[in-house]
């Protein structure tokens, strides 16, 4: 996963890649020179007594040691740039995908996930490449000519060389992978403390008023138990690691003295190649180290690599058509026919068959129950999700033949969670319509009952709002998320239960004023009260899907059980009927 | 669907919490964190390791364990460097012929004009002439250094191990108070600051004390002894190199600084970068289908691309100059060996040191300029760690609730009579809520409380329960004051419904059995059956064993009201509260909860709190607040003819829609309500 999801975002940089790895080549040769110099030095200079000689060769040594922090630099360099660049990609592609989802992927995902997904694992995925490109890469160039180079000071000493890496690499790749398994254990079970801590703290009141701190205080204890047994299985294994390379180290430095010498005895090697094969064996058994270490980030990094995958390679259900059909300009009509929609993969369909007509200049309100397909209904029509079968017209244009540009030019959608973005009351409100001058946000504002409290902010339309909305109260934000609406002068209005944090008051003067503004628009309104759709031209009561009822009130109170239910569980009203 | 979210993937957003998503930070770059100072940084640093207190012997036994294998660790380069001394020798020795002495030796050297190699020769060791190496001594210096290798090693490995436990155990103890504190602390502790960041001290800042703690004790100690007897033996085979070779600390360091400097501000722009990127990745996903359907998906993309393309270069030059410390040091540390190398050089051509020393040298050299940085970097940690620790301190330290009276009087079966005898209550002192209020509730009586958000309707039914502490009067159930019960003994007999539908992650029957951990299975689905939750639960992949997540988000707000319902239906206890049960569940559904409801309350002291006027028509008495006063009371039909506050909220109310303006939605209730009102 890792492997291919790098493999496509490195390619546009194949040129730094290939002048990155000739500079690590460069600085793994010129550290791998350092000690072949000072073998020399030893050999040719101190055995001798040439002076003159080892002031050279230390000079030669000063130049290599140029070349080798300059070639690394630059290497790092590159290795910066490149995963930075990889990281941007990845970011942005997963950022577009997201964008084409329609709102069955991305509830599928869940925007937390798809955020995280967009975020940390993308950082995840840049680590590792960073760290491939600046240490990996030369971990087995200086392998190759460590070897080489150790090959070259004495063949015969090699078999040390053949000993020591396999010996190094099984002992820390042991300890690793029965690391691996612990780290995951201790994740799990630092997750679970922080979990229950979290719901005692969040739920405090409800410990207390049905006391159970005893519980919850034994539950911590099981938790807080298993965490500290992990990080202490994790810990030991931890303390096992660095003793054992020490000795590894060790050992194999005896070795080449020991072994070394009988060669020097024998006439096979000078003193000086014996040095120069020592510092070979430690640099090559540190870049074995260092790659095993190196290692361990892959597992982790593959996972995000994974999720990243997943999210490219969903495919939007639903599409732009190839050839669109243009939704005629001025008053447009909606009308679902005989609309089924299933999520895919459930048993029983949302909506089943439900059709209905909304001429424009009309209102028609859809009611029903928790969880009866309102929401879902509404949905439909700018096509955030597509139906399973039957058709939804817009204008006489199925939705699915339309531009999608087109169609939600069309459309001013007011959400069942009044999401505001961040900027001030002008930008939100522009979101309808980005050239709309102050005067047609004003009012809007004063059509949705927004503008009294705008005008009491200091800073009146470019008053701040924060992420969410969360800096006015909910029936603001509902308001404003209303005059944001307005402000697209859409030919279709939704409302997804936008009034329901609304006083009767304000709801009454609010669908008043709306009236006149939208005498040409098809307006289609979710509620749970009934005052709030009482004067609408046609009522479609929804149950379980299915469509039970629909007309005007007074024809629904005569004909539907379904809407007497709901009308008389608002008993209030039956007094005011 | 659920398979798309690894387990993994919830617990990590759970485990990063309201606050992190918030500040929105990559994982890992701890550095770039700004580092926070603690407060007073030696009393608190002295008091974390006064944590480590019972584990002092151990902490004894480490300290024994670091210094002698660190000191072995120090000799065995020198004795190292005697095997090389003998190899040379006898590679000078094989040369010389037999019986001729090492003086005569070096004589013929000098008479050939070859003083140099004479000076080296007349100072050797181990040079036998005639013979060449002398194996047997070689092999016993090695088989030495090995087994000091060897010690040295079992000593860290132990070493390793008691730290490990210690430190594990102490933090193990440091959790359990805090948590044993969080039982013991008074509501209003956790009302007065964001609940993200309570939690963070809990978890993340116990964490970073954990971690700073292992790695400082561990590494501090080692590093430093490491540091100190490399030096001491570089001194001891050569002041000149020692000299040399320590010129290198201040370079080192002020590279390292000059550089950390440079790349902490680049780290801060990548963390600021991050956050910027997290905010519009948050923003536009959250905001999804407004921005598809409002066109506005290219704007977002523009603006996304400036913001990564911001975080690119940011990320970009982090990386390069916190990468560009390890080359650069590895670059002094060459100098240094070059230096080495040739100044040593020279000096065994004069005789003045041995080869063997140089050898031993280089490996000196080389392993001190680790520790070294070690404990630079290491003074960060700590910091953050002590920071953190104050922290977590900071809850230990907290003021706790009264404790239960000592005579505590057990009452026998409850009648549930409740009375407020001139009580008064205030969150803040400047600000009085509740003043001098009376009430008598007399026993299966229903009280219902109406009023705006903020009248102190809330405050009132808490007060019951003894979550906050009263500033004047008293409240008796059944003739005993409140404060002379253990708060256990009280609230077991009160059960209780709230605004906020608090679910632990468990699975749906465990939550409804939350309040009585006896109950059989028949006794929880007969309470799911009376609160409606049967009706739901059937269409749940796993049923009652359905797993509720931490953010509940699985089950609509409406149908994790009705859990909470039969979880206080469930516990039959003799006094119930009801505050606004019903909010998020649609009317309909509620006309049927309200029937179970009222079979619930017919023998109980109930006290409802509800917006919907609709729903108190039968209580017997009706309470209407305001600003914490009680502005009126009596029956549904007494108040509306009264013509007074209650009838003017009915008139305002005559469909049964919400009564506040300001009222916030039930789902965002948990963000945005500071006090717990």
């Amino acid at each position: 996963m890792l492997y291919r999801l790098t493999r496509t975002y490195l390619a546009p940089y194949a040129v730094p890649l290939t002048v990155l790895l000739v500079l690590q080549l460069v600085a793994t040769l010129a550290s791998l020179y350092l000690p072949s110099l000072n073998g020399r030095i030893i050999d040719e200079g101190v055995a001798v007594g040439d002076t003159a000689f080892i002031i050279r060769a230390g000079a030669v040594m000063l130049v290599v040691s140029l070349v080798q922090v300059a070639a690394t630099i630059a290497a790092t360099r590159i290795g910066a740039q490149t995963s930075a660049s990889l990281g941007r990609d990845v970011r942005s592609s997963v950022f577009r995908r997201v964008g084409q989802f329609s709102a069955q992927e991305l509830s599928r995902f869940g925007a937390p996930t798809l955020i995280s997904r967009s975020t940390n694992d993308v950082t995840q995925v840049q680590q590792v490449t960073y760290m491939f490109l600046a240490m990996m890469v030369s971990a087995p160039l200086m392998m190759v000519g460590g070897i080489f180079m150790a090959v070259r000071e004495d063949a015969g000493l090699s078999w040390l060389v053949a000993v020591a890496v396999p010996a190094l690499a099984v002992a820390v790749g042991l300890i690793i992978v029965r690391m691996v398994p612990h780290f995951r254990a201790m994740q799990k079970s630092v997750d679970s403390v922080n979990r229950i801590l979290r719901e005692q703290i969040t739920g405090v009141r409800v410990v207390r008023a049905f006391v159970r701190e005893d519980v919850e205080r034994e539950r911590f204890a099981v938790a807080n138990r298993t965490y500290t047994g992990t990080a202490l299985a994790v810990g030991k294994l931890m303390a096992l690691a660095f003793p054992v390379v020490t000795v590894i180290f060790n050992a194999s430095t005896v070795a080449v003295l020991w072994f070394g010498a009988l060669r020097i005895e024998d006439g096979d090697m000078q003193i000086g190649a014996l040095t120069a094969f020592m510092a070979y064996l430690i640099q090559i058994l540190m870049s074995v180290m260092m790659a095993t270490f190196m290692s361990m980030m892959i597992p982790r990094a593959s996972v995000s690599a994974g999720r990243i995958q997943e999210v490219l390679g969903t495919e939007s259900s639903v599409h732009a058509p190839t050839d669109p059909v243009a939704i005629p300009r001025g008053p447009v009509s909606v009308e679902l026919r005989g609309v089924t929609f299933a999520y895919p993969g459930a048993e029983a369909p949302v909506l089943r068959e439900v059709s209905l007509h909304a001429e424009p200049g009309t209102t028609t309100a859809v009611v029903g129950s928790t969880g009866a397909g309102k929401t879902t209904l509404l949905g439909l029509v700018p096509r955030l999700h597509d139906v399973t079968s039957g058709q939804v017209l817009v204008g006489g244009v199925d939705v699915r033949d339309a531009d999608p540009e087109d169609l939600w030019a069309h459309i001013g959608l007011v959400p069942q969670r009044p999401y505001l973005f961040s900027g001030t009351v002008a930008s939100n409100l522009r979101y309808g319509d980005p050239d709309a001058t102050d005067d047609e946000l004003w009012e809007a504002l004063r059509v949705a009952q927004a503008e009294d409290f705008v005008r009491a902010m200091p800073q009146g339309l470019e008053s701040p709002i924060a992420q969410g909305g969360t800096n006015v109260s909910g029936g603001q934000r509902q308001r404003l998320a209303i005059a944001r609406a307005l402000v697209s002068k859409a030919g279709v209005y939704l409302f997804d239960d936008a009034f329901s944090a609304l006083d009767v008051a304000t709801d009454a003067r609010l669908r008043a004023a709306l009236r006149p503004v939208t005498r040409n628009a098809a307006v289609l309104v979710v509620a749970q009260r009934v005052s709030t759709i009482i004067h609408a031209d046609q009522i479609v009561v929804l149950d379980g899907g299915v469509v039970v009822g629909s007309g005007t009130h007074q024809q629904l109170l005569d004909t539907c059980p379904t809407y007497v239910e709901i009308v008389e569980s608002q008993q209030a009203m039956e007094e005011a009927a | 669907m659920s398979e798309l979210k690894t387990a993994e993937e919830k617990a990590a957003e759970e485990r990063r919490g309201p606050a992190a998503v918030r500040r929105g930070g990559p994982p890992h770059a701890t550095i770039g964190m700004p580092t926070e100072k603690s407060q007073d940084f030696v009393p608190s640093a002295k008091r974390v390791l006064r944590l480590m207190g019972p584990e002092r012997v151990v902490v004894w036994a480490v300290v024994a364990l670091a210094v002698g294998s660190v000191l072995l660790n120090a000799v065995g380069p020198k004795i190292l460097g005697t095997a090389t001394d003998i190899v040379f020798a006898g590679v000078f020795g094989s040369q010389i012929p037999p019986g001729v002495t090492q003086e005569q030796a070096a004589q013929d050297l000098r008479a050939r004009g070859e003083d140099q190699v004479a000076d080296m020769l007349a100072v050797m060791d181990y040079v036998v002439p005639g013979q060449g190496i002398d194996f047997s001594a070689l092999g016993r210096v090695l088989l030495i250094v090995l087994g000091i290798y060897l010690v040295a090693a079992l000593l860290q490995l132990f070493q390793g191990r008691l730290l490990t436990g210690a430190v594990n155990r102490t933090i193990f103890r440091l959790r359990r108070d805090v948590e044993d504190k969080l039982n013991r602390l008074p509501l209003p502790y956790f009302d007065g600051q964001p609940r993200g960041e309570l939690l963070s001290r809990v978890t993340n800042d116990i964490d970073n004390v954990a971690q700073s703690l292992q790695q400082t004790l561990s590494q501090l100690l080692t590093s430093l002894l490491t540091v100190v007897a490399m030096v001491s033996m570089m001194v001891w085979i050569s002041p000149l190199l020692a000299v040399i070779a320590l010129v290198t600390i201040p370079v080192t360091m002020a590279v390292t600084r000059a550089i950390g400097k440079r790349s902490q501000s680049h780290f801060v722009q990548q963390w600021k970068s991050t956050g910027e990127v997290n905010g519009v990745v948050e923003e536009t996903f959250t905001g999804h289908e407004l921005v598809k359907v409002f066109g506005r998906q290219a704007e977002a993309d523009r603006e996304f691309a400036v913001r990564n393309d911001a975080l690119h270069h940011a990320s970009f030059r982090a990386q390069f100059i916190s990468g560009s410390i390890m080359p650069t040091m590895m670059f002094i540390g060459n100098l240094n060996y070059v230096v080495i190398a040739v100044i040593g050089g020279l000096r065994v051509s004069t005789g003045a040191m041995s080869l063997g020393d140089v050898q031993a040298f280089i490996q000196y050299s080389r392993q001190f300029t680790q520790p070294l940085t070690q404990v630079a970097s290491m003074a960060n940690l700590m910091q953050s760690g002590v920071a953190s620790a104050e922290r977590v301190f900071a809850i230990l330290d907290a003021p706790e609730q009264d404790p239960d009276t000592a005579s505590a009087v057990a009452v026998g079966g409850t009648r549930g009579r409740v009375a407020f005898e001139d009580v008064s209550f205030s969150y803040r002192a400047d600000t009085p809520l509740i003043e001098h209020l009376d009430l008598v509730v007399e026993p299966g009586q229903t009280v219902a409380i109406v009023g705006p958000t903020g009248a102190g309707k809330t405050t009132l039914v808490n007060l019951i329960l003894r979550f906050y502490e009263l500033d004047g009067g008293r409240i008796t159930l059944d003739g005993v004051d409140i404060t002379d019960l253990t708060r256990h003994d009280l609230r077991s007999r009160i059960g209780m419904v709230l605004q906020d539908t608090w679910l632990f992650g468990g699975t749906i029957r465990e939550n409804i059995a939350y309040g009585r951990p006896d109950a059989t299975d028949e006794d929880v689905l007969e309470a799911a059956r009376a609160t409606y939750v049967d009706r739901f639960v059937h269409a749940l992949p796993d049923g009652y064993e359905t797993v509720l997540n931490a953010e509940a988000d699985n089950i609509s707000a409406g149908e994790r009201q009705l859990i909470t319902i039969a979880r206080a239906f469930l516990a039959a206890p003799s006094l119930l509260i009801l505050d606004e049960a019903t909010s998020s569940v649609d009317t309909r559904t509620e006309l049927l909860v309200q029937h179970a409801m009222s079979a619930l309350r017919s023998d109980r002291t109930s006290f409802v709190i509800a917006h919907r006027l609709s729903t108190i028509r039968d209580a017997d008495v009706i309470l209407v607040m305001e600003e914490g006063r009680i502005v009126e009371r009596g029956s549904h039909a007494e108040l509306l003819a009264a013509g007074g506050p209650f009838a003017a909220l009915y008139a305002a109310q005559f469909a049964g829609a919400a009564t506040d303006l300001d009222e916030i939605p039930a789902g965002q209730a948990e963000l945005a309500r500071p006090l717990g009102r």
